[in-house]
């Protein structure tokens, strides 16, 4: 007898639709699963063997064939294990096939047929949900995650046995209870912890209300990374779908199970990280660093210590968005929407520009300059020094604190998102040159500044554009229908040093 | 007649000798104007050591048609100090260089060099401070018709040629190897615009390879080629106070551009206007003491007037707290405060240096 079961393969953070189809015929006792699975795939035959017995079903004595189709898709661990197992289960008549045709299954087995925890339960849900499938069963633990989707019945069972039951009719078991946040809104860190600081600052915000990327420059010790890591406290919230996309992403690489992931990530990649740990990579190909901080900010600290052919390996994915990984015979496209922020030293002992302090010889300075002057540089609206606070400041109160930069940054989004209504870009930081051509109205106090900063050389043709960018969001946090001088002055001050700075610098 | 062939055979054999003993004269101790100062045969015979016989054979040999060949194919010209218009100053040099090696037009650099050149040299790992005095110096001389000559290095030397040509003037870098070749590498494109506007010359034949002693050598020159000599940056031990030395020693003024005391790169000027050098801040003091005080005034450099706020943050900066306190003292919040150095920065009044701060321009 001939069964069917709907199930899902991940290729890379995508769900793809795989069939099961388990074949019963009279013959030698043998279980054969054809269809291009890898190692973990093989071995789920004695897995699926064990369970079916522990569970108190009868793994038939005749020769069992399982196909995973399609055959040319490469099936990756061990999530086909309940499918195979249902499928057996279907096939020699101790469940209902019929019932089965409604449901998509997805999971790991244990020997003593449990549902093990199986990361990806979101990216299958929603492969269930575009595929037309009312009914999923996935691993308990996961149950949560896979309910996210809307219009989707989710049952999150602990064993085979359960699963077996609920084909069979019985109810639905309930939803495990939410995990609590992994830091709530007390314990997460916030701008108020900052002393001082008040141009990085300003500048964190603009960068979070336009989605700017962000170069902090300071010696070591004031706070860079600390201004950093406070980014994602002040970013606008996720819309739904956004967070849908984040959490799967991370459900996928198994580093999140449970609901919805609120808040925007933030990753910190060593400076040790290799080209493939940046972007992705490997076989099977898995997100990088840069694909799990879709839609929240990839810091990396110390900038200059990054090895060369991991930071251009992030060109791609800073230009496009995401980035295509070709392994073999896959072609694989991973987001990688992010904000981009870097801390670095202004030179390799850290106190350049800090009085006489500084101790490196001419050499280590060009080769830390050659170092930073990369493509990624280029790519970075906002330059902001990082100096020490003064005594004063570290005494006194903070200067903003997260809800109310949070509350200025989700404005001057607001204004964005009506702005750009039609255009590809979200937000200022993503417009490109047509689109800054179109969206940035500059008044004649402010248009004349402009052109005397490209006069006198102190912009290049792409710094003027990223200098408007910059201009347009300044003007947004400040609630201007048109950008007026000072936004353009202020854009200008915390621009990158470009070539032209360079060559004045003899 | 060519201008290739403005150097006659004999005065050809020099640089080729020099070029031959180059690798002799590193390990000699004490100073190389001395040894410069002899003539062939004592050269060979004071440094040659073993390859003394070699190196008479070989310049016996000498075929002066290699030489402009050479020259030739580097695009340099030379002119030799038996020419009529070979550079009065440098005769004051107990021998001067018999072949100068010109890249760029001889004529003019001739010309350049006959009026009162200007030498404004100092350290490599100049400071903001001083790049930014020797810019000004160089841009202020350059815009009242004097000619900058230098050595192209690093820091001050670079930042004074670059001044020069900002100011739409030539200008003379004297080069420590082949003239044909930028030293250090990295100032490759000033060595084109200098050449385009002014000259890069050198007592070495094309293809010499650069070597220690060539750098003092070449600061002779500098010093024996200019009217003055202004040093802006130098620490106790930098070549630049060869320059001021030899200067000296031809009975030319010295100038000197003031420092902090306890600034090691100020050490060289504070000691030398200890010493009676003239206090050099800015362009008009070096033409001052060039043509007479008030004769030629250097033109200002052309700045829109400030507002008060910005006069206000100007004179924080320039009292040399740092950026923030800067801001601070003038009342300014963070969005105001960016704003306004941005206008000051492009005013031309300050400049953003490594690290975030800002200084003031002279």
């Amino acid at each position: 007898m001939l069964a069917r079961v709907a199930t899902f393969a991940i290729d890379g953070v995508d769900p793809r639709q795989v069939w099961v189809e388990v074949d019963i015929r009279p013959g030698l006792p043998a279980f054969t699963i054809v269809g291009l699975g890898d190692a973990a795939v093989r071995e789920s035959r004695d897995r699926i063997r064990s369970a079916i017995l522990n569970s108190g079903f009868e793994f038939p004595q005749s020769r069992i064939t399982a196909n995973l189709a399609p055959a040319f898709l490469r099936k990756v661990g061990p999530g086909f294990d309940a499918a195979l197992a249902l499928g057996v289960l279907a096939a020699s008549g101790q469940v209902s096939a019929q019932a089965l045709h409604s449901y998509a299954v997805f999971g790991e087995l244990s020997l003593s047929g449990e549902l093990r925890d199986s990361p990806g339960a979101l990216a299958v849900a929603e492969g269930a949900h575009v595929a037309g499938l009312p009914k999923l069963i996935v691993p308990r633990e996961r149950a949560r995650e896979a309910a996210l989707v809307e219009g989707l019945a989710v049952a999150g069972v602990r064993t085979l046995r359960e699963a077996a039951e609920v084909l069979a009719g019985s109810p639905v078991p309930e939803l495990p209870p939410a995990k609590e946040p992994a830091h709530s809104r007390s314990t997460r860190p916030d701008l108020a912890d900052v002393r001082g600081h008040a141009t990085p600052l300003l500048a964190l915000q603009i960068a979070a209300a336009g989605g700017h990327n962000l170069l902090l420059e300071g010696p070591p010790g004031t706070g860079k990374t600390m201004l950093a890591r406070r980014l994602p406290s002040i970013l606008p919230a996720m819309t739904r779908a956004e967070a849908i996309e984040v959490t799967r992403i991370h459900s996928v690489t198994g580093m999140h199970a449970g609901g919805l992931i609120p808040e925007r990530p933030f990753r910190a990649p060593h400076h040790t990280i290799s080209p493939a740990g940046m972007v992705g990579g490997g076989s099977p190909p898995r997100a990088g660093e840069a694909t799990l901080a879709n839609h929240g900010v990839l810091f990396l600290d110390e900038l200059s210590e990054f090895q060369r052919p991991t930071l251009e390996a992030l060109r791609q994915p800073l230009e496009d968005g995401c980035v295509t990984i070709v392994r073999g015979q896959a072609a694989l496209v991973f987001p990688t929407r992010f904000m981009l922020v870097a801390a670095t030293n202004p030179c390799p002992c850290g106190f350049a520009g800090v009085e006489d302090r500084c101790s490196c010889g001419e050499a280590d300075l060009r080769r830390h300059r050659r170092r930073l002057s990369g493509p990624l540089l280029d790519r970075m609206d906002l330059l902001v020094n990082v100096g020490r606070p003064a005594e004063r400041e570290l005494r006194a109160g903070p200067v903003i604190d997260s809800p109310r930069a949070q509350e200025r940054v989700a404005e001057a989004r607001g204004l964005q998102r009506a702005r750009l209504v039609g255009a590809v870009a979200t937000c200022n930081g993503e417009m490109d040159a047509r689109e800054v051509r179109r969206y940035v109205r500059l008044d004649d106090r402010a248009e004349a500044a402009l052109a005397r900063a490209y006069a006198v050389g102190a912009l290049s043709a792409r710094g003027r554009h990223r200098v408007l960018r910059v201009a347009r969001t300044i003007a947004d946090l400040n609630g201007g229908a048109r950008v007026a001088q000072e936004h353009v002055l202020t854009a200008l001050s915390l621009r990158q040093r470009g070539q032209t700075d360079a060559a004045l610098a003899a | 007649m060519t201008s290739t062939e403005r150097a006659c055979d004999d005065c050809l054999a020099r640089p080729w000798l020099l070029a031959r003993l180059a690798s002799h004269l590193d390990p000699v101790r004490g100073r190389v104007e001395e040894l410069l100062a002899l003539g062939g045969e004592e050269l060979i015979e004071a440094v040659g050591g073993e390859h003394r016989d070699r190196v008479r054979r070989e310049l016996d040999r000498f075929d002066p048609r290699d030489a402009r060949a050479q020259l030739k194919a580097a695009g340099l010209h030379a002119v030799c100090r038996c020419d009529g218009s070979y550079p009065d100053r440098l005769q004051a040099l107990a021998r001067p260089p018999a072949v100068l090696h010109v890249g760029g037009d001889v004529q003019r650099f001739l010309e350049l060099v006959d009026d009162d050149p200007v030498a404004i040299v100092g350290a490599r790992r100049a400071s903001n401070y001083g790049a930014e005095v020797a810019r000004a110096l160089g841009r202020g001389l350059g815009a009242a018709g004097v000619t900058v000559v230098s050595g192209m290095a690093l820091g001050v030397d670079a930042a004074s040629h670059a001044g020069a040509l900002a100011a739409g003037a030539a200008t003379v870098a004297v080069l420590p190897a082949g003239a044909e070749r930028p030293y250090p590498a990295a100032k490759r494109a000033l060595h084109r615009q200098i050449q385009a506007a002014g000259a890069a010359i050198s007592e070495l034949p094309p293809g010499t390879d650069v070597r220690r002693w060539m750098f003092p050598a070449r600061n002779r020159l500098i010093a024996a080629l200019t009217a003055m000599t202004v040093v802006v940056e130098a620490s106790e031990k930098s070549g630049s106070l060869v320059t001021a030395r030899v200067a000296g020693g031809l009975g030319r003024p010295i100038g000197a551009v003031p420092g902090r005391v306890t600034s090691p790169l100020a050490a060289g000027p504070n000691r030398l206007l200890a010493s009676g050098a003239h206090v050099v801040r800015g362009p008009q003091d070096v033409l001052d003491q060039l043509f007479g005080a008030g004769v030629r005034t250097a033109t200002p450099v052309d700045r829109p007037r400030l507002e008060p706020g910005l006069r206000d943050l100007l004179g924080a900066i320039a009292d040399g707290t740092d950026t923030t306190a800067a801001l601070q003292r003038a009342g300014l919040n963070p969005g105001e405060g960016l704003a306004a150095l941005a206008e000051l920065e492009l005013g031309g009044y300050v400049r953003r240096e490594q690290g975030g701060r800002f200084s003031v321009l002279p």
